[in-house]
């Protein structure tokens, strides 16, 4: 089982909260869920869409074709109706004009009127919709109740009564009761098997509350800002501080100023916000002050794509700032990963005392995902903080085997001070200008980037050790990715297998070389122009792409799209 | 006994500059206050000033040029047992970091910015700061300085600043117990410390200085913010010294429950249980 519906209309109409009741109806009936959001940049008009793909079994990625779609307005038929397959179907309101025989024109608004509020058109067509699927409709009272107040909730549920009242069962998709993601009481935690609908900025951020972070700056930027959003709504209840920031500059001084305090910090931002934090990730590096760092993708450079998805930034990310200096950077590559990577991202940013960047993207951010509930209890927080101190005054820059310097909290044991510079220092901490003293500090930096590199988890592997052709790929590429691996052997032809990058810096390169080693081609899948993934594996591995498949118009590729780019080179 | 010394071989600073009078009496404030070293934390920018928790043995913080304040703030949040002073000059707080001063006034973070000004910029060698005088010939103003210079203190209290004043190095006495006084204020507080540059400005010297201030006596009400922007305007053949605005207000940390009460957001403990139940927004 696997339907792809697609819920269209204008800024402002309502298409994101319609999308968001329908996927957990789906979710709360034990459906497996994987959504993409398609927005622009601004408030009113223009064409926002939400994609829902659903099914029995679990979903990595979006797909190309439609079942049906939810059209608020007339431009969604339009656009998106040649995506449409032959038996599919369109719910519509009856003033849209269209000759197409599976458009169902319904007096969706008329029918909203009856129920009291002409706005609640939209969920006259979730009941419309759902009806048509033939999925039990017994789930809408409780998430509409989940996100407005009672009278507002009830309206809502009203109108999809109504709507479902419209058509006739088409499908008949209501899954087993045993495969019901819920009990019937929603404030119970999910048990195991039961499944949560999240997505990767909200996993990147109920991440850090699990790795204890108690500080968080930034300054809104599409496509990041949603991690902000979360933590906010948590923050007296986490007892976590979350500041708007006057300016990204701001964002990540505010978050280095903290983790010297002695607070697990952390800031997020896009390519652009980025651009302008490069300085203070210097100054994390060169202070040796725990950060983490949550550049969220989108097509650049400067304002480029706002609300769309790319992976441009690799190469920039692995080396801004000038200098030297050792750094972490991990792309997630789906939400569960986006959560688990936040917590080690904080462990090792503290162990080795560097920033981490978490590397996400606008697809990532935004898709919607049903994964298994994240294991809390497997969770510690790696601090490395020294309560004792030897040497007297203290050396905050001890010269040590690791490079890792005992780290003492400001304020915390009487008599020691702690003193940090961004000029060159000596162990104390004291502005140098030793050519010996510069030498041995250079050397201190770099040797955590050599420990650091015996942390790193190697790319995921799809596909069989049985394989000609190996595609190399990394971050959220991978959902895509598995799905079209899968296609592509399915025909009994080339085989093929993949490698998908999460660690990007430093790179891992043992699985690397080893299944390079075998591959007769080697392919690089990327959301880029340039292929940044397969320059850096040369560079690293002297390990060269025989061809790229590559997208770069803001939009994420699908199973199908690098199927059949892929198919195109054999 | 609060033992701020520290052994420093040399300081980066010219002989007779003001930053020694200023790193004096910052000592001397923070005694009277009973301050212990790892009770404090100093956070500098870039620049000569920037330099001073170099000199001091205190917690110290030498960050970014212009970036103080937000690294300030940052600590301070988490950390509200900290005495948190940002000690840097008029380039640093004023021009690279105007936006942060604005906005850490909005934010009324308790903290003390002590800004060393002496209307230029001294570690770049001596170009225009956002407080040089019209007219002020450099290597890069040939003809003068065109820009009008920047009024921190008026500006600090038509932002509503709670705690501004004005101080002069070569009366260590006098800056002494403004810094105590700003020490304790709950809130931002600004002491835009007039000093001189022996080596870069030759216009504003110490003579200039000593020629024009006067200290504000009992008869002047640093709690009238009218007044008080008409005593801020005031520069020239007389320039006022002392508190110039006062007001408490709340702190960033009253305005949230859990900063203003129990202990610094450090020691607590953090309830994985509690984060765990978040899966339910997920459901």
């Amino acid at each position: 089982m696997d339907y792809n519906i697609l819920i269209g209309g204008a800024a402002g109409q309502g298409v994101e909260t319609l999308s968001s009741v329908f996927e957990k109806v789906l979710q709360r009936n034990g459906f497996k869920v994987f959504s993409i959001r398609d927005y622009m940049s601004r408030v009113r008009g223009g064409h926002n869409f939400v994609q829902i793909r659903f099914g029995d079994q679990e979903l990595f990625s979006h797909a190309d074709e439609l079942d049906g779609i939810i059209a608020l307005n007339e431009e969604t038929v339009e656009l998106h109706i040649g995506r449409l397959k032959a038996d599919g179907f369109v719910i519509c309101d009856k003033q849209v004009a269209h000759a197409d025989d599976r458009v169902m024109a319904l007096p969706l608004v008329e029918v909203a009127r009856r129920v009291g509020n002409a706005r609640v058109s939209g969920s006259v067509a979730l009941g419309a919709a759902l009806a048509l699927l033939g999925i039990p409709a017994t789930e809408v009272e409780a998430v509409y109740s989940k996100i407005f107040r009672p009278d507002i909730a009830k309206q809502n549920a009203e109108a999809a009564l109504e709507g479902s009242k419209l058509v006739q069962p088409r499908y008949n998709l209501s899954l087993p009761v045993d495969n019901l993601s819920l009990s019937k009481n929603s404030l119970s935690l999910p048990k195991g098997g039961e499944s949560i609908l999240i997505n990767g900025n909200q996993a990147i951020a109920l991440g850090a509350l699990a790795a204890g972070c108690k500080f968080y700056s930034a300054y809104p930027m599409t496509p990041s800002t949603s991690i902000m959003n979360y933590l906010a709504s948590k923050m007296l209840d986490a007892e976590i501080v979350v500041e708007q920031a006057e300016d990204e500059i701001a964002a990540i001084n505010m978050a280095i100023g903290a983790s010297y305090a002695g607070a697990r910090a952390m800031t997020g931002t896009s390519g652009g916000g980025f651009s302008l934090m490069v300085e203070g990730l210097g100054l994390a590096g060169m202070l040796e002050v725990p950060l983490v760092i949550a550049e969220v993708q989108r097509p650049g450079p400067v304002t480029g794509f706002p609300t769309r998805t790319e992976q441009g930034d690799l190469k920039f990310v692995i080396s801004a700032s000038q200098g030297e200096f050792p750094r972490m950077v991990i792309a997630p590559r789906n939400a569960e990963d986006a959560f688990y990577q936040t917590v080690r991202a904080f462990n090792l940013a503290d162990k080795y005392q560097i920033p981490v960047i978490l590397l996400s993207d606008q697809f990532l951010a935004d898709s919607t995902v049903t994964i298994k509930p994240f294991d809390f209890d497997g969770i510690r927080h790696e601090r490395y903080i020294t309560h004792t101190v030897e040497d007297k005054p203290y050396k905050r820059y001890k010269i040590t085997p690791t490079g890792v310097s005992p780290r003492v909290i400001p304020g915390k044991i009487p008599g020691v001070t702690v003193l940090v510079d961004s000029d060159e220092h000596d162990e104390y901490g004291h502005i140098t200008e030793s050519a010996e003293v510069r030498r041995q500090m250079v050397d201190k930096r770099l040797r955590k980037l050599e420990y650091l590199k015996q942390e790193l988890q190697e790319p995921w592997f799809l596909g069989d050790d049985d394989f000609d052709v190996l595609i190399l790929a990394w971050g959220s590429t991978w959902g895509p990715l598995a799905e079209a691996v899968s296609m592509l052997n399915s025909r009994q032809r080339t085989r093929y297998a993949a490698l998908v990058f999460g660690d990007v810096w430093p790179l891992p390169t043992k699985l690397l070389v080893e299944k390079a080693k075998k591959a007769k081609k080697i392919i690089n899948v990327e959301q880029n122009a340039t292929g940044q993934l397969a320059s850096l594996v040369a560079e690293v591995a002297g390990i060269f792409c025989d061809f790229s498949v590559l997208k770069y118009d803001g939009r994420p590729m699908s199973p199908r799209y690098i199927f059949e780019k892929v198919r195109e080179k054999e | 006994m609060s033992n701020t010394n520290y052994v420093i071989s040399e300081t980066a600073w010219c002989p007779g500059c003001g930053n020694f009078n200023i790193l004096e009496a910052l000592k001397n404030a923070l005694e009277i206050l009973g301050k212990k070293p790892h009770e404090v934390l100093i956070v500098g920018g870039i620049g000569q000033a920037a330099k001073t928790p170099q000199y001091i043995n205190t917690n110290g913080f030498c960050g970014l040029h212009g970036r103080a304040l937000p690294a300030a703030v940052g600590a301070k949040m988490v950390n509200k047992d900290l005495t948190v002073i940002v000690h840097t000059g008029d380039g640093d707080s004023y021009g690279e970091g105007g936006n942060h001063f604005i906005h850490n006034i909005r934010r009324n973070v308790d903290i003390t910015h002590f800004v060393h000004d002496n209307q230029i910029y001294g570690l770049t060698k001596g170009q225009a700061s956002p407080t040089t005088d019209l007219g002020h010939v450099t290597e890069v103003q040939i003809a003068g300085n065109i820009n009008p210079p920047l009024n921190p203190v008026l500006l600090a209290i038509a932002l509503g600043a709670g705690f501004v004043a004005r101080a002069f190095s070569g009366d260590k006495e006098h800056l002494t117990s403004i810094m105590v006084e700003a020490i304790k204020h709950k809130g931002y507080s600004l002491v835009d410390i007039l000093q001189p540059c022996v080596s870069f400005n030759k216009v504003n010297t110490f003579q200039w200085y000593s020629k024009r201030v006067y200290k504000l006596d009992e008869s002047y009400d640093p709690t009238d913010k009218l007044k008080a922007m008409e005593k801020a305007m005031e520069w020239g053949d007389r320039i006022p010294i002392g508190i110039i605005y006062r007001e408490e207000k709340p702190t960033y940390c009253d305005k949230i429950e859990f900063l203003r009460e129990g202990p610094p957001l450090i020691d607590r403990p953090v309830d994985i249980q509690k984060i765990k139940g978040y899966l339910n927004d997920f459901i």
